[in-house]
């Protein structure tokens, strides 16, 4: 069976068939991850470059290991210590890079829409690895999968994304994925965080911490990012962590059964408490071993084949 | 693609039968069950592996452990063809170091997916032997695998192919020989 997709740039517009054809591929490849060799020969003679434009832990290495797991060659770039110091273009880095024969690109890129914009370029397989503010599909595809193993659908399923919506491409194509297989989705977070006119996308807004975590099932929490703070839109770190911070009072308070994501890197004691992350309803480090397999899955979807 | 039917090879009685003597064969072979281990390849080696698996349970009292083998991420087909195959879950539940492993497939033909399988097995550890059992053997093999347990010889033609249809997912029970409507 093959995706009806042919390159993935966000999850905008992916079909639920997709998506599932993704996870069942993805549980599947994760058994792979659990054995004593862990590699199966299902991309050989396949070759990925790895365009890292924006720093990466997590995405980078688990690409790579994704890309490893199913033998595929690998190539690394990174935007530091490359030609772009010299003035290089965009452009002219990736038809070089292709002119070396690339099966697929792997890219993050502070700009929206940048990976879409690469497809006009070459004719390789192109998957967002975050563009910018706008998507982060794989992101998103672990986050689902990691809460299809966890509640067995996604059909009905009420799931709270808490924090700065509005700069995240996480949130975004959280908010696609989810939509597509029928889940309730609610945004909460201050008002300065939350997108204008983001409703339209058949989301509930909620402003208040307590009432997101009585409607969810599951929430998500996203990171403060440091690095846009300073720009006026919250207070202080403190007084978010007071209003939107997952504390375990808070948690203890729900008197039910909660499910706990973040895509990480984790600011622990400004949108989670060290044991809430640490803790019983934290799914954090399964939604990383997710990462990996669902990776694997959509590199053999996209990649594998003729 | 389309099929006709040219003849039934078995039914439910006939099939069943040739699994009790699969069961005994490898019984003997084996001198026993100690250190044996069985696993099918999807889908249809599955529940053959699981059938055989009961009969050696039924014959020796012995509860032998079964794994389930999916051999598409190993397949040296697939980058041929435009339609991917699905990838199911690999299940071996399992230390297969030091073992007998009987791998079990309903019909071998070409020996390709034997050679994934093969290959496979040998990222879960180092067995200590393979052995391989299959209810058809239709010839016409590309590569230089053999079986050790062989429920029938089916010779067949170009064109011929045979089908194993198994209750779990078809249904009934029964091995037919057909042939491609041209």
């Amino acid at each position: 069976m093959n995706l009806s997709i042919k390159h993935l740039y966000g999850l905008e517009g992916v079909p639920k068939e997709d998506l599932t054809q993704i996870f069942d591929t993805a549980f599947s490849f994760r058994e792979v991850l659990e054995r004593p060799i862990k590699r199966v020969p299902t991309l050989q003679g396949k070759t990925i470059v790895n365009l890292f434009f924006e720093n990466s832990t997590r995405t980078r290495i688990s690409f790579e290991l994704a890309e490893k797991r199913l033998s595929a060659d690998t190539v690394n770039f990174s935007a530091s210590g490359s030609s772009l110091s010299k003035g290089e273009s965009l452009k002219d880095t990736i038809q070089n890079l292709y002119a070396m024969k690339m099966d697929a690109i792997v890219m993050r890129h502070p700009v929206p829409g940048s990976a879409k914009l690469l497809s006009q370029f070459v004719n390789a397989v192109i998957i967002n690895a975050g563009d910018g503010t706008h998507e982060h599909p794989t992101q998103a595809l672990l986050d689902i999968m990691s809460l299809k193993e966890k509640f067995g659908k996604i059909e009905g399923l009420n799931v709270a994304i808490v924090g700065d919506i509005r700069h995240s491409r996480v949130a975004l194509s959280n908010i696609f994925g989810l939509k597509a297989l029928g889940a309730n989705v609610a945004l909460c977070g201050p008002p300065t965080f939350i997108p204008y006119g983001v409703e339209s996308l058949g989301v509930k807004i909620m402003y208040n911490l307590d009432e997101a975590l009585q409607f969810a099932d599951a929430v998500n929490l996203l990171r403060i990012q440091r690095e846009r703070q300073g720009k006026g839109l919250i207070p202080s770190l403190r007084e978010y962590r007071n209003l939107y911070g997952m504390t375990r009072e808070r948690l203890e308070n729900l008197k039910k059964p909660l499910t706990i994501l973040h895509p990480g890197p984790i600011n622990r004691g400004v949108e989670i408490d060290s044991d809430v992350a640490d803790g019983d309803y934290s799914i954090i480090l399964h939604q990383v071993l997710n990462g990996v397999a669902v990776r694997m899955a959509v590199l053999f979807l996209l990649v594998g084949g003729k | 693609m389309d099929f006709k039917v040219k003849s039934r090879i078995a039914d439910e009685q006939a099939l069943n039968r040739t699994v009790t003597r699969l069961a005994h064969e490898i019984l003997e072979k084996c001198r026993g069950v100690e250190n044996v281990g069985i696993i099918g390849i999807r889908t249809r080696g599955e529940y053959l592996s699981k059938r055989i698996a009961k009969k050696i349970e039924e014959i020796e009292n012995v509860k032998l452990p079964v794994g389930v083998l999916d051999v598409v991420m190993y397949r040296d087909d697939f980058r041929m063809k435009n339609r991917l195959p699905r990838v199911e879950i690999t299940n071996i539940p399992f230390e297969v170091d030091g073992k007998i492993l009987i791998l079990v497939d309903d019909v071998i033909y070409t020996g390709r997916t034997i050679r994934a399988a093969l290959d496979a097995l040998m990222d879960f550890g180092r067995p200590s032997s393979i052995q391989l059992a299959v209810l058809i053997d239709r010839g016409h093999r590309e590569m230089p695998i053999k079986a050790d347990y062989i429920g029938r010889n089916v010779p067949t033609s170009p064109g011929e192919e045979v089908r194993v249809l198994m209750k779990e997912s078809d249904g009934e029970d029964a091995i037919l020989l057909v042939e491609e409507n041209k």
